[in-house]
């Protein structure tokens, strides 16, 4: 009986050894490719079924897609790179490939923060006004929770109802204490939970080009946001 | 029969080569507002990985080999002392600590073994140890012994193995390489308005409660000041890692 469970023991050892992700982001690549049926996000296509960002449709699975991973391809510096899977306010699960296409302006916080949260949020919707209308649509603005585990995609929700930020143009994202510190240490973000409820962490907002490369970072916050806005503005004009 | 067992049971963990570190309450040098921390019971590795270890671990992850690296997961020095992608250079050890790795090929080089990096907080809890005691930061003969290391050029040619053993049975936390833990860069954050009026009285206002030594200060501060100043992305000739894993209950 003691062999047997020794036995089962090591199987549970090689089993685990063999699951690790990298298996398993190369399985999701093998599957179909979806598509919106409706178009209206041009070429974009998703790895996994689910709903367009847009119109809210089901997604169609298409054909061929050897040509689509081929349009597909990323840079190495990509931020399109990082494979993890996160959660939306509206309860989508999405890679962060997904919101390839578009000019990203992306921000780290949490919604139960009281000092320089409101701040950081208050100079994302200040960014956010600056832009011509016409041009929103080629833009995604993006805030990532330090607090995945407080910051539900049902609070995410509210917190964007609150703060005038439930557009389409606007995405919250939960991960997981891993998939977070890898991404905040992509921005160089640096953060610390001091408290059961409060995090110390740095005022940063990343501004990327469709392809997920990042090209301009702002520090600090209430800071001149002129750069940041020309930098979004030129970004958007050349797509 | 039950030789077999053992020999088995010996197999498997000999394989994996972690040892129980104990929980528990401490102090930090450098950290938190509040003071103490507490560490839950978890499991480390008994050495820090090696090269002959992520040899294989590139050779089974391709995307991890020095010429497929991405560049957003790690810089130009990454593995940068090999012959090629898959072999070591004559000078290089099998048993020595791999070292030229960044953060991003340390995490999921845990993650690939069913195991993740050590928070900073757990890895000084172990690293206060030296031979004979849980905490040793206040003896001067412990502070001695690192920063003499600091002062020693290349440690990070030597096995593993070749330093002590400290009361938890692990090896090497100091005195062969620098390490990788998860939350390295979190603590000395800069530009939080509200704690960013004086970050030095911040810092030393844990080590003054402990009653610690110029030495201590000086030793622990080098540590924190160099993971505050890398990027995850560096990968640097004296910075290695090990694993833990939490305890299944």
């Amino acid at each position: 009986m003691k062999y047997f469970k020794l036995i089962i023991l090591l199987f549970i050892s090689i089993l685990s050894f063999a699951s690790c992700k990298q298996g398993a982001s190369n399985k999701l690549n093998d599957l179909a490719v979806y598509k919106c049926v409706m178009g209206c996000e041009g070429k974009r296509t998703y790895n996994t079924p689910g709903s367009c960002l847009v119109c809210k449709m089901d997604l169609k699975a298409i054909e061929n897609p050897s040509k689509v991973i081929a349009d597909n391809a990323i840079s190495d510096e990509s931020i399109f790179n990082l494979t993890t899977i996160w959660n939306t306010e509206e309860g989508e699960t999405i890679k962060l490939e997904d919101l390839k296409g578009k000019t990203l302006v992306l921000v780290m916080i949490y919604t139960t923060c009281k000092a320089a949260c409101p701040r950081l949020v208050a100079d994302m919707r200040n960014i956010e006004k600056q832009i011509p209308k016409n041009q929103l649509k080629d833009l995604q603005f993006v805030l990532v929770s330090i607090d995945p585990e407080t910051d539900t995609p049902k609070r995410l929700k509210s917190f964007a109802k609150e703060n005038h930020m439930d557009g389409l143009h606007w995405t919250f994202l939960q991960g997981t204490e891993s998939s977070v510190r890898e991404f905040a240490n992509v921005l160089a973000v640096k953060y610390k939970q001091i408290s059961p409820i409060d995090f110390s962490h740095s005022n940063i907002i990343s501004v990327f080009n469709p392809g997920g490369e990042l090209v301009h970072q702002q520090e600090g916050l209430g800071v001149d946001n002129k750069e940041t806005i020309k930098t979004i503005i030129e970004l958007t004009n050349k797509n | 029969m039950t030789l077999l067992a053992f020999f088995i049971v010996n197999l498997a963990y000999g394989q994996s080569n972690m040892v129980l570190i104990k929980g528990g309450t401490y102090i930090p040098l450098y950290g938190r507002d509040s003071l103490k921390v507490t560490i839950s019971d978890f499991e480390m590795d008994v050495y820090p990985v090696t090269n002959s270890q992520f040899l294989d671990f590139v050779k089974k992850y391709p995307k991890w080999k020095r010429s497929k690296v991405k560049k957003l997961f790690a810089d130009g020095n990454y593995l940068m002392g090999w012959k090629s992608d898959t072999e070591l250079s004559e000078k290089q050890s099998l048993n020595a600590p791999i070292t030229n790795v960044s953060w991003f090929a340390a995490k999921d080089y845990c993650e690939c073994q069913g195991k993740r990096l050590p928070t900073v907080d757990e890895w000084e809890y172990v690293a206060m140890a030296n031979k004979e005691l849980p905490d040793a930061r206040a003896l001067k003969s412990y502070n001695a012994y690192i920063l003499e290391w600091y002062e020693t050029p290349k440690t990070f040619n030597n096995d593993i193995g070749s330093t002590f053993k400290n009361y938890w049975n692990v090896y090497d936390l100091h005195g062969l390489v620098w390490e990788w833990t998860f939350d390295f860069n979190s603590v000395l954050v800069s530009g939080e308005s509200r704690k960013d009026v004086d970050n030095d009285s911040n810092l030393f206002c844990g080590s003054a409660a402990v009653g610690a030594t110029d030495l201590m200060n000086y030793a622990a501060f080098m540590r924190y000041a160099t993971r505050g100043s890398v990027k995850a992305k560096y990968a640097m000739k004296n910075l290695g890692f090990r694993c833990v894993k939490n305890i299944n209950k």
